[in-house]
């Protein structure tokens, strides 16, 4: 690692340090991911970033950045306007806010700085270098060993990355050593703006800069400046036993490890790219077998990925790149994440007959679009009873009609019938109903008015109705089951009440009917009547 | 007696076996599930309904209260096989705490939902040729004499039920006067139930029909009908009530219940 760090021409590390929100010319931007929008807007209104910063920073409104220490609020950032006006880090806000009425306060996003320094971590990662970490909350190291040239030398590379890195709104600064230590140093003490430090330089380019350079905890730096010990250089000079016996081995090691006396191992962030098969064909291909037959390779050259990484897929995208450019996709989902080869060539091989393949295909890549997690599970042993696995089932159904038309039907906790019922996912268990009551099994929605109906109220079944013009004498009949509105979905359903009968008619035929209202009060219903569901 | 011991766990191993290779499930299933009604059972070809086989059922008139008892009948035979079920609704009035009351809680049964019969008889033969699952239930408008046997050849290679409900059109033709594949045939209406000595509302009949079958003939019945776990009953006759009171006690236990408590 030290090696690479060093690279051979000596010179390896670039330390980016984005610190968001300061402009070189005073302008306070915005921190974290509001940065996007504010700088489009800039942009907009002129024509270029710098241009939009001059005239920004005369009418900048100070602001700084809030963060908890303890119980107390204090300053976390403040831009050099406030910094103009007597406003330092670490200040109480109230402080700040007492000396500067005027004072735009914001609350610091520290987990959002961090995520978008790891997104410019990964775009680092794709274009720029195999080697990215990020250092601490505001920098990042980007391994230039073997790359500097494909950029055209390590001055035009920090030139793109500050250019960069302006476009998108932030102040960056930049150094290039060979060690991380000394990268790290120089972006945020150097003095110019870009210093390329030669390899073996590292001591003298260090000296003259304070002890913080070299990431010692601020407590040993303390104790080291009341020694007289101020900047690196006092630190190479003192005898180091003394040192280690004080201090400890940090300081000691943090200083070697800036000198290049010893190795610094840097974490590359990784970027996790989306498992995928490809297969490009010596021939092109048009029939359906050979389709299923690639199909059949991809997917044993993707589940050999998947396994690796030990996912299983939930969405796959098959795409077919014709001769004449075109390409045409294919999509299949799994209930479960799944990397079983038979299993997902049952989802994806009847589907060929949508793919039109022109004039034949001539490569064709799968992804997987979506994965989850997937170890390994027990397969049942002889004699013991397993439920039957579903998943192929559900799969090639729900592929067939449509995800959401593939469900269990599971209860909800209502009285109403319509609402007593909600749709689940068909390998999710779902709740039962309380079995007390009679259900019909086909229910009307809406519920069929009825007309002359005869009935004696208020608590007795009708004895005559008549629905879509059919008369129905009932011969027997059972209820009321009262059921109330609900009056915390709706107002309208404060009062009302459904009074629900199962009645049998003359030809035996059963239904369940209901009177809108309680048979006494107005106010709970207007005593109509309606079918709302059949038994038999 | 060791050699007896030896043969016995050589047929119980054959049949674990067997069983891994169907698909894990299924291993125990009777290929017949009989009704447990002595007069029903014996007017059938099989004594029961066919395991692999299709059966078909409609209403015998256009009116709503056929068409549930239909569903009802279909419900009630999935009930008493042990597994899943694969509903395949063509409309949207089926309502599932009904088929709970049936004997089909809502853990048991998958609905899939598709907008025209060609769909729900593929999805159908889907489902039966998967193999798990304990039976099929379809409904269709129209299902043509191919339809028919391709699900009858989908239930025999997946060893599992298909029931296809045959709901009535609008057009009022009789759907099950298309010709078909299916092993029973069965149409239903419901019939006047036994007026009760109080209020209330008694266990529900049916007029059941069997009007083809294969290797057998037709024949009709007026069934009391399914309780809570989907069994079909005979409505005991005058001269056998009393001992029917309390046979019809433990069978319609909840039926009885409810209307006690309502």
């Amino acid at each position: 690692m030290d090696a690479r760090i060093r690279g051979k021409d000596g010179r390896g590390v670039t330390a980016v340090v984005a610190r968001p929100g300061y402009d070189r010319e005073g302008a306070f931007w915005q921190t974290g991911r509001e940065l996007g929008g504010i700088v489009k807007r800039v942009v907009d209104r002129s024509s270029g970033i710098a241009a939009a910063a001059a005239r920004t920073s005369d009418v900048a409104i100070p602001l700084i950045l809030t963060v908890r220490d303890g119980t107390r609020v204090v300053v976390g950032h403040a831009c050099p306007a406030a910094r103009a006006l007597g406003i330092r880090v670490g200040m109480a806000t109230t402080m700040a806010r007492a000396m500067v009425p005027a004072l735009d306060v914001r609350d610091a996003d520290p987990g959002g700085v961090a995520a978008d320094l790891h997104r410019l971590a990964l775009f680092a990662l794709r274009r720029w270098t195999p080697g990215v970490a990020v250092s601490d909350a505001d920098g990042l190291w980007i391994d230039l060993s073997g790359v500097a040239h494909l950029h055209g030398g390590e001055a035009r590379f920090c030139r793109r990355v500050l250019r960069f890195c302006a476009r998108l709104g932030f102040t960056a600064r930049i150094a290039v050593a060979g060690t991380a230590g000394a990268a790290h140093a120089l972006t945020r003490f150097g003095g110019h703006a870009a210093p390329m430090l030669e390899s073996g330089a590292e001591a003298e380019a260090l000296a003259p800069l304070p002890i913080d350079a070299l990431r010692i905890d601020p407590a040993a730096a303390d104790r080291l400046r009341r020694l007289g010990v101020e900047t690196v250089g006092d630190l190479i000079a003192m005898p180091r036993a003394p040192l280690n016996r004080r201090f400890g081995a940090t300081v000691l090691r943090r200083l070697d490890q800036a000198l290049g006396r010893v190795a610094e191992p840097i974490v590359p962030v990784v970027a996790q790219a989306v498992p995928f098969a490809r297969l490009r064909l010596v021939e092109p291909i048009a029939t359906a077998d050979a389709i299923a037959q690639v199909i059949g390779d991809l997917l044993a050259l993707l589940v050999v990925e998947l396994a690796a990484r030990g996912l299983g897929a939930r969405r796959l995208e098959l795409r077919c790149e014709r001769v004449d450019g075109q390409a045409q996709m294919v999509r299949a989902g799994t209930a479960r994440p799944n990397r079983d080869a038979a299993h997902l060539a049952r989802l994806l091989v009847p589907k060929i007959e949508t793919i039109d393949p022109g004039f034949g295909i001539d490569a064709m890549t799968i992804r997987a679009v979506a994965s989850e997690p997937l170890g390994a599970t027990a397969i049942t042993t002889i004699g013991e009873d397993a439920a039957p696995d579903l998943t192929i089932l559900v799969d090639l159904v729900a592929g067939r009609v449509g995800t959401h038309r593939l469900f269990r039907i599971g209860a909800v906790e209502s009285d109403v019938p319509e609402r007593a019922h909600a749709r689940a996912a068909p390998l999710s268990p779902p709740a039962a109903w309380p079995a007390a009551w009679p259900r019909p099994v086909r229910l009307l929605d809406p519920p069929q008015r009825l007309d002359h109906v005869t009935a004696l109220l208020p608590d007795h079944a009708p004895r005559r109705f008549s629905c879509r013009g059919h008369v129905h004498d009932v011969a027997h009949g059972d209820g009321p089951e009262r059921i109330y509105g609900e009056w915390w979905r709706r107002a309208g359903e404060a009062d009302a009440v459904r009074d629900y009968f199962q009645v049998e008619d003359a030809s035996g035929a059963r239904y369940w009917i209901f009177r809108r209202g309680d048979g006494v009060d107005g106010r709970t219903g207007d005593m109509s009547w309606h079918m709302h569901g059949v038994f038999a | 007696m060791s050699n007896i011991a030896r043969t016995e766990r050589l047929d119980a191993l054959r049949d674990s076996v067997r069983a891994i290779e169907r698909g894990g499930a299924g291993a125990e299933r009777p290929p017949v599930l009989p009704f447990g009604v002595a007069g029903i059972d014996e007017r059938l070809a099989d004594g029961g309904i066919a395991g692999a086989a299709l059966h078909e059922a409609a209403g015998a008139d256009a009116g709503m209260g056929a068409d549930a008892a239909a569903t009802l009948f279909l419900a009630g035979i999935a009930a008493r096989l042990t597994g899943q079920v694969l509903w395949v609704l063509s409309r949207r009035d089926l309502f599932a705490p009904g088929l709970q009351q049936a004997g089909l809680p809502p853990d048991r049964v998958i609905y899939a939902e598709t907008g025209q019969d060609a769909d729900t008889l593929a999805v159908m033969e889907e489902g039966l040729r998967h193999g798990s699952l304990a039976a099929v239930i379809g409904e269709v408008g129209r299902a043509g004499l191919t339809a028919t046997r391709r699900l009858q050849l989908a239930a025999e290679a997946g060893g599992t039920t298909a029931l296809l409900l045959r709901r009535w059109k609008r057009s009022g033709a009789d759907p099950l006067a298309e010709p078909s594949a299916a092993a029973t045939r069965w149409k239903l209406a419901p019939a006047p139930s036994a007026p009760l000595p109080v209020a209330g509302i008694g266990r529900a009949r049916w007029q059941l029909s069997l009007v083809r079958q294969r290797g057998g003939d037709i024949f009709d019945w007026t069934v009391e009908a399914n309780d809570a776990a989907g069994r079909l009953a005979l409505p005991a006759g005058i001269r056998d009530r009393a001992g029917a009171a309390d046979r019809s006690a433990d069978r319609g236990a909840g039926r009885a219940g409810r209307r006690v408590a309502a």
